[in-house]
């Protein structure tokens, strides 16, 4: 039976969430001719609804739903009820993220067994390696059409490119390069080249930025495997007496109480709303909720250690104009004690408009010391420095039962602080960003705090050992047999990678196990 | 203010003229903001017409851009001047002029305002001063180009063609 499906059919593999993990997935699952029913929390918008207007287009895509902040972090200060920049649309945050497609490295698969002991870290080796995920990102780079791979050509240099390369090549750095980009160089898989416009961020109206929003997720609904209900938030999933998940909750877009029956369940709502989920699910059977036995959901939340510098010259760069982000230093990101912490990050060129420089340049910052950097923002470079930050259990999502959101569902309450290896890196890589500006005479630079985080990582994480973590190498939840979680949250790790291009990997990999698992019967 | 004439219409010896104080900023009327040359006037329907200059002046200090003019602080701040905004404006601004050792106006220099400023920038009304400003300020299309900021670029086929990758200094 195709698409559309029943709510009573209980053949169908229910994904919750369209992103870069279940806009794969359930597209991949389509393909090799699973019924899959999705449901995406936002609405639907292709490029020809998005906007190049910074604030705009927040209003359009951002996940503005309430949620709360604790922690040392500076964005539970300036932005306490906005803890990440993700996105509630069809197609996730893939509609929002830069394009950067990075694989992780052998070393960072085995964080513990690389950095050793970090005191107040939970680190953890991953329970895959490299070498398993290695033909998973062949199969994803040509997915996404990623430049300089497959013999695609990297993005020719903007402006702001310019200025990073040089500075990076005057104080010795030689991996430096316009950067590996889910952004079309040139024409591929039916979407446009890239014409520098900017605004990538905004949703790429060329779509020559990879986005599952008008590729996965429209494909596999041509398969007439696949169905996508938009606007409809998923409150609860329910299991049967033997610990089986059998149907998922959900408020449609009328706001009407829907149940979906399901064969499997696999959640993909991001790092703070896939645990958040779990948590909401708990039951008589699962009093700390879904996959919780080893205390795990939740925990462990990472965001990378970011920051970014931003730089005036004394004449005009023109940062906004070009790709958002397509520049990057690798020298950086590599395992290196020596510098003060381990792990390692990367650099990567990043302009913000005039809207966004005002507020995330120094939020909260008045008077002539910020107006004044305001003042030279024609002639301003700009990069983001992303580097791996350290698993921490006090890191965590919980259930704020104190505030609802619009169905009276708790809401998540991110909790967060640096850890010191997080702070020693973050420092260093302020020192280094500014060292590249200064080199090619940079007049005053900008060493800019984190942004509420678009990478959010780890809070149901992979791990060999049950007691470690919430699901095993297939993203399968260590508790229940048909539940799987599809997202980034399954990072055992965050590695100094910007993490989409690990998410689609995964899903493809997790698409092909569970495509045999059903045929095997075994679900 | 002449009964038929606009305050919007006056030239600058009449707003003289119906100005009740004239400081080196604002002209202040009954019911009206302007600057002394006329360029720009505002009408103050819910506040009193010191405040709204005072609320101006605020958001000048707050995000000072010499080369801004007017016109964009005003418009940044004009919603306040609505009637459920009334009390907590008026009482805000009432609360600037006491640090301020009566009238934040009569503070001739910036440094002097700022002073006071930093005594009340945790309060919560500053910081909603400030917050909106944020967007209120920043947001407005026509100030763009003062900044050198060109926007959008979409509907002009994207940068491609149009300076991406012409900076000519390194």
């Amino acid at each position: 039976m195709g698409a559309p499906f029943d709510l009573s059919d209980n053949n169908v593999v229910v994904i919750i969430g369209t992103g870069a993990g279940g806009g794969v997935l359930a597209n991949e699952l389509a393909q090799k001719g699973v019924s899959v029913v999705a449901l995406e929390a936002g609405g639907r918008y292709l490029p020809e609804d998005y906007t190049q207007d910074e604030w705009a287009s927040f209003g359009q895509l951002a996940w503005t739903d309430a949620r709360t902040t604790s922690g040392d972090w500076r964005v539970a200060k300036d932005f306490s009820g906005l803890p990440a920049w993700i996105v509630k649309a069809v197609g996730g945050t893939t509609v929002h993220w830069a394009g950067a497609s990075l694989r992780l490295q052998e070393h960072e698969f085995k964080a513990k067994t690389t950095y050793g002991n970090v005191a107040g870290a939970n680190l953890l080796d991953w329970p895959i390696t490299l070498a398993e995920m290695e033909p998973y990102y062949d199969l994803a780079e040509k997915k996404l059409g990623v430049t300089r791979t497959n013999g695609i050509p990297g993005l020719p240099p903007c402006n702001n490119y310019k200025v990073f390369e040089a500075g990076a090549k005057k104080i010795g750095y030689t991996k430096v390069h316009t950067g590996r980009m889910a952004i079309n160089s040139q024409e591929y898989d039916n979407r446009n080249s890239c014409q520098q416009s900017g605004f990538c961020f905004q949703g790429c109206k060329w779509g020559a930025k990879w986005s599952s929003a008008y590729t996965d997720v429209p494909r596999g609904e041509a398969t007439g495997n696949m169905e996508v209900r938009e606007n409809c938030h998923v409150a609860k999933i329910e299991h049967d007496k033997a610990g089986k998940v059998t149907a998922v909750v959900y408020f449609d877009k009328d706001g009407k109480s829907q149940r979906q029956k399901a064969r499997v369940v696999c959640v993909a709502g991001n790092s703070f709303e896939s645990p958040r989920l779990l948590l909401n699910s708990s039951s008589s059977l699962f009093p700390d909720g879904l996959a919780n036995s080893s205390g795990m959901v939740g925990k462990n939340y990472m965001r990378h250690m970011t920051g970014s510098v931003y730089a005036v010259f004394d004449k005009p760069v023109k940062m906004w104009r070009g790709t958002t982000m397509a520049g990057i230093i690798t020298d950086e990101s590599r395992h290196d004690p020596a510098r003060g912490f381990v792990g390692g990050y990367e650099m990567e060129t990043l302009s913000l408009g005039l809207p966004f420089m005002a507020a995330f340049l120094d939020p909260g910052a008045w008077g002539r010391e910020f107006t004044t950097a305001l003042d030279g923002y024609e002639n301003m470079a700009g990069m983001w420095l992303v580097g791996e930050d350290m698993p921490q259990e006090t890191n965590r999502v919980t259930l704020n039962t104190d505030v609802k959101d619009k169905w009276g569902l708790p809401v998540a309450n991110v909790n967060f602080s640096d850890h010191p290896n997080d702070l020693a890196m973050r420092k260093h890589a302020y020192k280094q960003g500014q060292a590249v500006y200064d080199a090619v005479g940079a007049t005053r630079t900008f060493p800019t705090p984190p942004y509420p985080s678009t990478h959010n990582l780890g809070t149901n994480r992979m791990s060999e050992n049950p007691r470690d973590g919430v699901v095993n190498k297939w993203g399968k939840t260590h508790d229940i047999d048909n539940l799987y979680i599809s997202d980034g949250s399954q990072f055992t790790t965050g590695g100094s990678e910007n993490p989409t291009l690990t998410i689609v990997s995964l899903a493809i990999r997790q698409a092909e196990h569970l495509a045999a698992e059903l045929s095997k019967g075994n679900l | 203010m002449s009964k038929k004439k606009s305050y919007l219409s006056m030239n600058r010896r009449e707003l003289l003229t119906h100005s009740l104080a004239l400081g080196a900023s604002f002209a202040i009327g009954a019911g009206f903001v302007a600057s002394p040359n006329a360029a720009w006037a505002v009408e103050a329907k819910f506040l009193k017409a010191p405040t709204l200059a005072k609320l101006i002046q605020l958001a000048r200090d707050i995000y000072p851009h010499d080369k801004v003019s007017d016109e964009f602080y005003v418009l940044a701040v004009k919603g306040y001047d609505a009637e459920d905004k009334v009390k907590t404006i008026e009482a805000g601004i009432a609360d600037l002029d006491k640090r301020a050792g009566g009238d934040y106006l009569k503070l001739g220099w910036e440094e002097q305002r700022v002073a006071v400023l930093r005594q009340m920038e945790d309060t919560a009304f500053f910081q909603s001063i400030r917050g909106g400003l944020v967007t209120g300020l920043y947001n407005q299309k026509a100030v763009w180009p003062v900044f050198g900021y060109e926007g959008e670029s979409y509907s002009k086929g994207g940068y491609i063609n149009r300076g991406f990758n012409d900076i000519n200094w390194l």
